[in-house]
């Protein structure tokens, strides 16, 4: 057993009820995708089985244990087994792309391996490698601020492959990569969970991509699941219901003609 | 009239916010009787220019200006050693003050558990016990301990920088982005190495110049303290004010600019260098 959620409901600081009675089950090696509207509580499911954030009720069975039950250093220790690929990667403007990437092995290393790597990177060629399946090995040296949001991204992709953990989570991980790259990354990602046996869990925003490399999709709307089956069973009917959207009217058209307007300076 | 929905729902408190600061400093010039108007007498016009003409011309005799080589080097001597005696202790007890540190509060939307909380008090009240006695009186108490010298200077400053400093710390982490250490402590890692790959590259440019600000500090004070004998410049500076030796006196601010010019430019330098 990789993941298992069992009525698990989630509610943020502020009183919005993020999630509520979820039941889940992934087995190890699974790829799931997750897919629905915004705010529909992707993200927070994501953090959820991360043990990023503590479920308010229910419970969150991590490869075999239940991290909220263990103490702060057995968490951690479950954790190091945890990759979360995030959105928008939160790495320090400074940062050089090597050192970022290393990071991903602070659980496994102890601090005065940390300590010295920051000062000189012990494993470049390992960080390089990681880079190179993502088309970023030239990036290396670089400073995270110097790069685009899209090859932030693949740099935190990076970090999560060579954390190498047994679950691979990733929030829209490649919203902000052009068609191509996005399906390139997907595929990357795909391929590395296939080979090493991990469970790769994505949330996406682009359907097609979803359908098209993962078996199995689940659709989250205002925090609860909506379906959960084999890509191969997903219809348009399932799809327009996920995203139906009732406060989006278009626009009537206004009978104002346009003007052409000249700019003048 | 703006309808509800579109009134600006902090203007009003931030108009009573602007009220209280001014009902609250006019009480704050009675209290502390500023009467501007004393500067434009005559007489004390006339007693300040008597003080600041014998400033003229700086004395820059081959002596003296080895006796200020001497006590400029003293002066940068006592604040360095007070500097580095209080970062030994202001480092670590910044990193224990700092609820950047807090394990809790990456799964808490940023808030510590209050136990946590508890435990981080006992160190920001010996921050707050450290740097609430001002420095001369450690130079006081120490000139009687160890002797007239800069010993008791350096003490006094790491006495005092220490609580300042790590208080400052400790802010300066809070301050800065949280999210590649939150980052970081999820993926498992120890919150030590979290904080030196999540928060420190954030945070070296502020910590740098903030550091190198408190050295010109210890600078100045180490000046004050001189006047009740800790050595450096404030003793040269004391003595030659007892000795009415006005462009002395002068010869020796020149060099407080000099030094505070030089502090200035290395912390730009080392800004330019972190950021």
């Amino acid at each position: 057993m990789s993941l298992r959620l069992t009525q698990a409901a989630l509610q943020h600081g502020n009183g919005v009820h993020a999630l509520r009675n979820v039941d889940l089950h992934i087995a190890p090696g699974e790829r799931v995708a997750i897919i629905g509207p915004s705010g529909a509580g992707k993200s927070s499911l994501l953090n959820l089985l991360a043990t990023a954030l503590q479920p308010s009720s229910g419970e969150l069975h991590v490869l075999g244990e239940q991290p909220w039950q263990l103490s702060g250093r057995q968490r951690q220790r479950l954790r190091a087994r945890i990759g979360l690929v995030h959105q928008a990667p939160p790495l320090p403007a400074r940062q050089r792309v090597v050192t970022a990437v290393l990071a991903g092995k602070l659980g496994q290393w102890g601090l005065a391996k940390s300590l010295l790597s920051l000062l000189h990177p012990l494993d470049i060629p390992g960080a390089q490698r990681e880079l190179a399946k993502l088309d970023l090995a030239d990036k290396l040296f670089a400073q995270c601020q110097q790069l685009s949001g899209g090859q932030l991204q693949r740099v935190g992709i990076a970090r999560a492959l060579y954390q190498a953990p047994e679950v691979l989570l990733a929030d829209e991980p490649v919203s902000a990569m052009d068609p191509v790259l996005a399906a390139h990354t997907l595929s990357v990602l795909c391929r590395h969970a296939e080979a090493s046996g991990v469970t790769l869990i994505a949330s996406l925003h682009a359907v097609e991509l979803a359908l098209a490399h993962f078996p199995r999709v689940i659709g989250l709307r205002d925090g609860q699941i909506l379906f959960d089956r084999p890509a191969a069973e997903v219809d348009q009917a399932q799809l327009d219901a996920l995203y139906a959207n009732e406060q989006l009217l278009s626009p009537p058209l206004s009978a104002v003609s346009l003007s052409l307007q000249i700019p003048r300076c | 009239m703006l309808s509800r929905t579109q009134r600006d729902p902090a203007a009003l408190p931030r108009l009573l916010l602007s009220l209280l600061a001014l009902a609250l400093l006019w009480p704050g010039i009675q209290l502390s009787e500023l009467d501007l108007g004393v500067l434009l007498q005559a007489d004390s016009q006339s007693e300040m220019g008597r003080f600041v003409a014998a400033f003229w011309p700086p004395a820059h005799d081959t002596a003296f200006l080895e006796l200020l080589l001497q006590a400029t080097l003293q002066t940068l001597a006592i604040a360095t050693a007070g500097m580095a005696l209080a970062l030994l202790l202001a480092i670590p007890a910044s990193l224990l003050a700092s609820r950047a540190l807090s394990l809790s509060a990456a799964a808490r939307g940023g808030r510590p558990k209050a136990l946590a909380q508890l435990l981080r008090w006992p160190v920001r009240g010996l921050l707050i016990f450290l740097r609430s006695v001002p420095e001369i009186v450690w130079a006081l108490l120490f000139v009687r301990a160890v002797g007239l010298g800069p010993t008791a200077g350096v003490l006094a400053i790491a006495i005092t920088y220490s609580g300042m400093l790590g208080k400052v710390y400790a802010e300066i982490y809070e301050s800065v982005d949280q999210r590649p250490m939150h980052a970081l402590l999820q993926s498992g890692s120890g919150r030590l190495t979290a904080f030196f790959y999540g928060i420190l590259p954030n945070a070296a440019a502020e910590l740098t110049s903030y550091t190198v600000y408190r050295w010109e500090c210890a600078i100045r004070a180490s000046v004050v303290m001189g006047f009740v004998g800790a050595g450096g410049l404030g003793q040269q500076i004391d003595l030659s004010l007892r000795m009415f030796a006005g462009g002395e006196v002068a010869s020796m601010l020149l060099t407080f600019l000099l030094l505070v010019l030089l502090a200035d430019q290395l912390s730009r330098l080392l800004r330019r260098r972190l950021a």
